[in-house]
């Protein structure tokens, strides 16, 4: 009996220990950004480059890693694409002033006569998930631009709840029902997504967003510049306000999520030009507290924090808290367009910026499937703008009201049923 | 009996004696002693007073968190809904308080009772209909987590007014001529003392550690067995609102607050050497050992592993830890 009960102890004990050693990364995995995108690739290789930065001590511990991981960092990186998107952000958008949904870059517009037909339409929708902040704000204003058509008769709509398998079920299922005169697909990864949307392409026409998939059969694609250039931003907007040598603290989420390495690699080569001293880069893993943590640590380690960068904003405030509880100064920092940064920020005065990956696209991905059944030429692929709420415009994007996490850069203000439809109140 | 004892001791070499001294300490002291001075070398800074008292109000809600756990756990149950009940309470009290400080009290006060409710419900559901605890409440996290966000829309709204956020965040000035004296070390004092007292000096401690040990001669001893458990559930679940509160002041709202809390709490018990299936264990050693967690997740943090190495690092040291902890109490059994 007893070395039984001891046995079966110590046999819930590890599986217990094994929940708790991996808890962390599957439950995070869920949460990730927003835009959290693409393929979840090898993360090992990555994460080597945090090593590299992080200082003496623990180059020590990863340096025979480094080298491997720095390959497998590359590919992750493209230079052309981070100066081509660095050369798009200072490009004038095509399009209705004051509207950035309806904007585009460099447009080359194609031709979609072939998928003209007479309304009233049944759009069908494929959502990766619905399963963060960003991800909520973007499907509220994507309903509602639906009900500002009255051409779209039907809207079905298909959460994949973050489920590569579901979604590619979903997309199949709707695709055989033969009710669909169009699909819109948020891909939940690029690789695993493709053929799906291949099959369906050769069945009816399909409008993808946020997330890409490796085919170029979708009618078209929309997307803001990308990771890069919110990246570039943030890191570009330190070195301008912070002399050469200052302490910076990078805080990503996790690694391996490609729209967030773009980030950090645009982020990191910037430091590296500008000599700002990048005493920490740590994942935060999205959590509030453990980036409290990671402040609190790193001033206590460092004496003085001169810089934030985040490659997401959703942890920014806590950043911001962790200098206020420790009486230290408050950092250069970038966060995101989430109402409780820029209120913070407007409280503050802080010295901030908050690059977007802006949440109007779930608008645009509706208006190009219009566009496309009404047989209109739209651009492929639609690069929509991603500005950047600065100290020039951050009045405008304060909203008294709306939620802490609401995304700013929803270009939903005046839309139906604004502001309750995303969680706001119009009181203030 | 005396005359064998006493002439063994003379026969053992200074450093026998000296090891079986430290076997009769509950490792989990030694444990945390050791990560205590690892940090402090990798951080000498550590020690300062003010330093120290950011740390431990840091650990806090998973101190008191586990020691909530260890009543459920020596009853010979499981409560795996606390990471959830965590999340919700941050999630409604940020929806419930919308940042009004009048409304702080009172939202404080429906918490718990949320949270009382809870409890009762997961005993409840274990006491009378037979389920396992570790079905209950695994279908409780799914509920709590599910409420929480279908009631904010999937996205967390409304803020946490400062007077609510200053148990988590804020503490006294100047006290003990220190800079600042944080509340949650002071809710971390009475928590402990209370729950120590509870467990283990009053009557209900005995007949909960009984109820885990045997449930059936509790019973025949007079224990009302159904009673004593659903109380050890709520008062697990309400300890878990109140790690909600204190979690949710120092970090501020968010839909991770509570992730992964649940096994954290019930591997920081088994730590301090609390019995999985009940009937043994101990609210000191619980609490440090979730202290040693946290020590552990500074010290990963502080040498700078990447993550998917710490996550490896931090399981295999638990398991190595809680290994040596079931060996040592089996010896002393």
């Amino acid at each position: 009996m007893k070395p039984l009960r001891f046995l079966s102890l110590l046999l819930i004990a590890l599986l217990m220990l094994a929940l708790v050693a991996c808890g962390g990364t599957t439950t995070t995995t869920e949460e990730p950004v927003e835009e959290a995108a693409g393929e979840v690739e090898e993360a090992a290789g990555e994460a080597e480059e945090a090593v590299e930065e992080t200082g003496e001590e623990v180059a020590e511990a990863g340096a025979g890693l480094g080298m491997e991981a720095a390959a497998v960092a590359s590919e992750f990186f493209s230079q052309e694409e981070l100066d081509n998107s660095i050369r798009l952000m200072d490009v004038t958008p095509e399009g209705p002033e004051g509207e950035p949904w309806n904007q585009a870059l460099e447009p080359n517009f194609i031709d979609t006569t072939q998928y003209a037909k007479e309304g009233p339409y049944t759009f069908c929708f494929s959502n990766a998930g619905v399963n963060n902040p960003w991800r909520v704000v973007g499907y509220n204003t994507m309903e509602a631009e639906v009900e500002l058509h009255p051409e779209i008769e039907e809207w079905i709509h298909v959460d994949a709840e973050g489920n590569d398998e579901k979604q590619i079920a979903d997309i199949q299922d709707l695709v055989a029902s033969g009710n669909c005169d169009i699909l819109i697909v948020s891909p939940n990864t690029t690789l695993a997504l493709t053929p799906a949307v291949e099959a369906a392409c050769e069945v009816l026409p399909v409008v993808v967003f946020d997330r890409g998939v490796q085919t170029d059969c979708p009618a078209t694609f929309v997307q803001p510049i990308g990771g890069y250039a919110f990246g570039y931003t943030g890191a570009k907007f330190l070195a301008d306000n912070l002399p050469a040598g200052a302490n910076v603290v990078a805080l990503r989420i996790l690694p391996g999520v490609d729209v967030l390495e773009t980030r950090w690699a645009a982020a990191k080569q910037v430091f590296e030009e500008e000599d700002l001293n990048v005493v920490e880069v740590q994942f935060g893993d999205g959590n509030n507290d453990k980036v409290k943590t990671i402040i609190t640590d790193a001033i206590q380690k460092h004496g003085q924090i001169d810089g934030v960068w985040m490659d997401a904003g959703a942890t920014a405030v806590a950043a911001i808290e962790a200098f206020e509880d420790a009486g230290a100064p408050y950092p250069v920092i970038n966060g995101e367009d989430q109402q409780d940064f820029l209120v913070k920020w407007q409280e503050e005065g802080l010295t901030a910026i908050a690059p977007t990956f802006p949440t109007f696209q779930w608008r645009t991905a509706v208006i190009a499937a219009l566009k496309v059944l009404q047989g209109e030429q739209v651009p492929d692929p639609w690069r929509l703008p991603q500005p950047a709420v600065t100290q020039d415009n951050l009045e405008q994007f304060v909203q008294p009201g709306m939620p802490p996490l609401h995304y700013a850069m929803c270009g939903c203000e005046t839309m139906p049923d604004f502001p309750e439809r995303w969680g706001g109140t119009a009181s203030e | 009996m005396t005359q064998i004892t006493a002439n063994t001791a003379i026969e053992e070499s200074l450093g026998a004696r000296a090891w079986r001294w430290v076997r009769a300490v509950n490792p989990v002291y030694l444990i945390a002693l050791a990560l205590l001075v690892w940090v402090g070398i990798r951080n000498p800074v550590f020690f300062q007073p003010d330093n120290f008292l950011t740390f431990l109000q840091r650990a806090t809600p998973l101190m008191i968190l586990t020691a909530g756990q260890v009543f459920v756990l020596v009853s010979g149950g499981f409560d795996l809904s606390v990471g959830s009940v965590v999340t919700s309470t941050v999630i409604i009290g940020a929806i419930l308080a919308n940042n009004d400080p009048n409304a702080t009290w009172w939202v404080i006060l429906a918490l718990l009772l949320g949270g009382f409710i809870v409890g009762l419900v997961n005993g409840a559901v274990t006491t009378f209909l037979k389920v396992p605890s570790l079905i209950a409440t695994l279908g409780m996290l799914l509920i709590a987590k599910g409420i929480g966000l279908f009631w904010s829309g999937g996205a967390p709204r409304g803020y946490l007014p400062d007077n609510f956020r200053m148990w988590g965040r804020g503490g006294i000035e100047g006290l003990f001529g220190l800079q600042d004296f944080p509340y949650a070390v002071i809710v971390l004092v009475v928590f402990g003392v209370g729950y120590w007292l509870l467990l283990h000096r009053l009557n209900y401690g005995r007949q909960l550690l009984a109820l885990g040990d045997n449930p059936r001669a509790a019973r025949l001893s007079g224990v009302n067995v159904n009673l004593v458990r659903i109380s050890a559930f709520v008062i697990c679940s309400m300890t878990a609102v109140v790690a909600g509160v204190l979690l949710g002041g120092r970090g501020g709202v968010s839909i991770e607050a509570g992730t992964g809390l649940e096994m954290q709490s019930i591997a920081a018990a088994v730590l301090g050497g609390t019995m999985l299936l009940g009937g043994r264990g101990s609210i000191p050693a619980a609490m440090t050992g979730a202290l040693a967690l946290e020590l552990l997740f500074t010290l990963l943090n502080l040498m700078g592993l990447p993550k998917p190495l710490r996550d490896a690092v931090q399981g295999l040291i638990i398991i190595g830890a809680v290994a040596y902890t079931a060996y040592s109490t089996r010896r002393t059994r």
